[in-house]
């Protein structure tokens, strides 16, 4: 008796559905146990990281402000992945964004609110457009990898931004702190939609989650990006320029990471600081995935995260794990729905007399 | 009582079964030594996954396999190599930057020094009048010579039984000859041979026995020299064979689609450049273009249909109107369409619903598109149209391109480009791995669309099937088109010697080619 994979002779839809929910639910299992073992209460790990921000009302704003950022990044990416192309350095598109939605915000100070917070988002989509803009040249002129040059441009946005707050960009007033004055009432956007607990960048998440839909799921657009990714031949065929598609793929998803990054910074630090690298960029690949490359469950997992985030805070005070635990959890989450892939487009099968195969394998 | 010697190989029972389908159902076949055994069947009848298991690359689920009379286990190619059984396959495995010689020494089991090699291998050039020189570089040989790489590797074995598979598809007509040759030297020799064919009039010609193949079953054992092709074909298909119908009298309107010197540089570095391709389809002509494999014709195909752009407007003239430098969507909208030679991941996506496939290359010239949005009803129905018409067998237009046979996806393809109604259609290898009935009636189905005054033209590798179905025809080869001939007027010799005719002497045949496709000017 053994276990054999069986290919499907159309990918399960159930499973397509299911292996998310699966790798969260085999995600917490897993990290009950390994933190019993560490010495923690697992159980009681799994469940305030898990749980305790979604019965706990007073944590609704912070999972809804993490999740902002996630969902609008990994929007952006799921139509690179679905091409494959793979930006993995939404992180420094993010960084650029802020910063170039920042340095036009010192640019014109005086400037009122109608003018500056526009002027402010499009710089930020601009900025994180240019950061991607550069691995789509390299690509579509040079054959160079795009995991390569957009992961390498993280590191040259941190610098940049190192060198920004800590040089000609740095708070006079900042106590000698590595970071930009703050911005001015006009160039800030609220915390939340006063009264209640949802922040502007949410609202803009749920618009874009929608747009994002009717993009992968009715446009010619949409076709064009799931047909180079499935089969370039095919695409070149039916009409769709592979290079257009590594140029518009890395616009968008460089474009909504600078977004993202500028509504962080205008609405929730109100300035850019040496913490304002926080993740987000990473984290929305594995959104992206755990989101099945479909806008609604891209949503869906970018909350998921986004609790996990805050429960991973909340589990460090309580059961007083380590800071790592919200990574650890996020990367789990990302194997198992990696691993799980296979039961998409495979079913398991027990076979009973395995013996002649397993003779056929022996050395002869 | 004179006892008759064992069978050389003899399979009992033997069954094989794949996740919805069973390939090969309680097979039972013998093969006598030196005889030469035809495995006669459609595409999808389970030829190839017999032949698997004998050569030890897929085990069967049930049944024996007897190899001179005694049960033989074959757990893989290295033991069925031991027992003497050798193998040929369709797509050949050399490495294209290595010599002869060196492909032949990475397929041996056993390790022989370079002069032993050397010795052995002219030992098997000897002894079957085979031609071919150990030092060349494999990407600088013709196909037929790269098959005889693979022939020359199994013989070095001494082979016991050979298995050819589908051997002639990529040979010109000399070439088969030669092939025949070759392997009735063998059989003389006492080898047995089990010849992998749907070409009937091969089978007719060469083989003793023949073995019929449908479904998965066998229908039947028949002596080919007694049987005519048209009987075993419809034991084969299972059913009455249909005749394309096609009026006695062509008529032929303006030039539709034309190429003039169209030249273009080699894609990659084994692809093959195009040079001087000048043609001419007129309406309600079927342009037939005929040639071994990978002279050009995927490479004229795409500069036809806009994957690759002419180097200038001018090369490429529909409807009298410049073309060369648009793009596929833009030709397209003009009304050329053109379906290419792979149907899974070019001319369709195979993990892509029926509908989807149709708005690959329908979306503009059917209007499923307003505002950049695909409208899902208009594209459903059209895909359900074009499965209507064209009796394409799937559950649905929400069935994925690749749930279906070969047949029924080539059906719902030429289906999508004629119900178009295309200007102009250029087609690649039509009928490819297509079964007898899907054939006939993609045949019909161009003749019916010039018929209506398209022009057609037709890249094929078959000969037989460019001959019943065009009206003219030009042969590439080397990256260039002969001179058009009608259909009728021209002979198999004369076509066969333009497809580079017996190869072996590479500058001979570029010269050949030369003086043969050069253009009156």
């Amino acid at each position: 008796m053994r276990i054999r994979f069986e290919k499907r002779l159309a990918p399960s839809r159930f499973m397509l559905v299911a292996t998310p929910v699966a790798s969260v639910v085999l995600t917490m299992l897993l990290g009950a146990i390994i933190f019993q073992l560490l010495g923690f209460d697992g159980p009681d790990a799994i469940w305030q990281t898990f749980v305790t921000p979604i019965v706990a009302p007073y944590k609704w704003q912070d999972v809804l402000t993490k999740a902002a950022p996630l969902i609008i990044i990994a929007l952006g990416l799921l139509l690179g992945n679905q091409a494959k192309i793979w930006n993995i350095g939404a992180e420094g598109q993010y960084v650029i964004g802020a910063l170039t939605g920042a340095g036009l915000a010192f640019a014109m100070p005086g400037a009122p609110a109608f003018v500056a917070i526009p002027v402010m988002i499009a710089g930020g989509i601009f900025g994180g457009m240019v950061w991607a803009g550069m691995p789509a040249v390299l690509r579509t002129r040079f054959h160079v990898s795009e995991v390569l040059s957009t992961l390498m441009l993280v590191y040259v946005a941190m610098q940049v931004l190192n060198y920004l707050i800590g040089g000609p960009w740095k708070d006079p007033n900042g106590h000698n702190f590595p970071q930009t004055p703050p911005f001015t009432a006009a160039q800030t956007l609220p915390h939340v939609i006063p009264g209640t607990v949802i922040p502007p960048g949410f609202l803009v998440a749920i618009a874009l989650t929608l747009v994002f839909w009717v993009l992968t799921a009715r446009s010619v657009y949409g076709f064009s990006v799931r047909t180079v990714g499935v089969a370039p031949s095919a695409a070149r065929y039916g009409g769709f320029d592979a290079s257009r598609t590594v140029w518009s793929t890395l616009m968008i998803s460089g474009g909504m990471a600078g977004l993202a990054g500028i509504l962080e910074s205008m609405s929730q630090l109100g300035q850019i600081n040496l913490g304002f690298p926080s993740g987000y960029g990473f984290t929305a690949i594995i959104v992206s995935f755990l989101g099945r490359l479909h806008p609604l469950g891209v949503f869906l997992a970018g909350l998921i995260l986004a609790v996990t985030y805050v429960g991973g805070q909340v589990a460090q005070t309580v059961v007083h794990v380590p800071e790592a635990t919200a990574g650890i959890f996020q990367a789990t989450m990302l194997f198992f729905i990696l691993a799980s892939d296979i039961l998409v487009r495979y079913r398991l099968r027990l076979v009973r007399g395995a013996r002649r195969a397993a003779a056929a394998g022996a050395p002869a | 009582m004179k006892v008759e010697a064992p069978p050389r190989l003899e399979l009992v029972g033997v069954s094989k079964s794949f996740p919805g389908v069973r390939a090969n159902d309680a097979i039972n076949l013998k093969v006598r030594s030196g005889e030469i055994h035809a495995l006669l069947g459609e595409n999808g009848a389970g030829k190839s996954t017999l032949v698997k298991m004998i050569y030890g690359i897929l085990a069967p689920d049930e049944g024996q396999i007897l190899f001179d009379g005694a049960l033989a286990r074959i757990s893989n190619p290295r033991a069925a190599r031991r027992l003497g059984i050798g193998m040929v396959f369709q797509h050949f495995s050399l490495f294209e930057a290595m010599t002869v010689l060196e492909n032949i020494a990475l397929g041996l089991d056993a390790r022989l020094s370079q002069r032993e090699l050397l010795a052995e291998f002219h030992r098997v050039l000897d002894a079957y009048h085979l031609k071919l020189d150990p030092r060349r570089i494999v990407s600088t040989l013709s196909v037929g010579e790269r098959q005889r790489i693979e022939i020359v590797r199994a013989l070095l074995l001494d082979p016991r039984l050979l298995i050819m598979d589908e051997p002639t598809s990529v040979l010109t007509p000399q070439e088969v000859e030669q092939l025949f040759e070759t392997l009735r030297r063998l059989s003389a020799g006492g080898c047995s041979i089990l010849y992998i064919s749907h070409k009937l009039h091969e089978i007719v010609a060469l083989c003793d026995t023949a073995t019929i193949l449908r479904g998965g079953k066998v229908v039947g054992t028949a002596d080919p020299r007694r049987e005519t092709s048209r009987s075993m074909a419809e034991m084969m298909i299972g059913a009455n064979l249909k005749e394309i119908t096609k009026p006695a009298e062509r008529i032929f309107g303006p030039p539709k689609l034309e190429t003039q010197n169209l030249s273009l540089p080699k894609p990659t570095e084994f692809g093959v450049s195009l040079k001087d391709v000048t043609l001419c389809v007129r309406a309600g002509e079927i342009f037939g273009v005929a040639g071994v494999a990978g002279n050009g014709q995927n490479e004229l195909l795409s500069a036809l249909s806009g994957e690759t752009l002419a180097p200038g407007a001018e090369a490429v003239i529909l409807s009298g109107e410049p073309v060369g430098r648009l793009r596929v969507t833009e030709r397209r909208n003009l009304g050329l369409c053109a379906v290419p030679e792979e149907r899974h991941g070019h001319a369709a996506v195979s993990e892509f619903s029926l509908t989807d496939n149709a708005s690959l290359t329908g979306r503009d010239r059917m209007a499923f598109v307003s505002f950049g949005l695909i409208d899902p009803g208009k594209a459903t129905t059209y895909a359900s149209e074009v499965i209507g018409a064209f009796t394409v067998k799937a559950t649905g237009p929400g069935a994925l391109a690749g749930s279906l046979s070969g047949g029924n996806l080539q059906k719902f393809i030429m289906g999508r480009e004629i119900m178009q109604h295309p200007e102009a259609l250029v087609v690649c290898q039509p009928t490819w791995g297509v079964d007898a009935g899907a054939a006939s009636a993609i045949h019909q189905a161009i003749v019916d669309l010039s018929a209506r005054g398209s022009a057609v033209l037709v890249v094929s590798q078959d000969l037989d099937e460019l001959l019943t179905l065009c009206d003219t025809i030009a042969v590439i080869n080397l990256g260039r088109l002969s001179k058009t001939m009608k259909v009728g007027e021209a002979s198999i010799e004369e076509i066969g010697l333009l497809m580079g005719g017996v190869h072996g002497d590479p500058s001979a045949t570029i010269e050949l080619t030369e003086q043969l496709h050069a253009h009156p000017v």
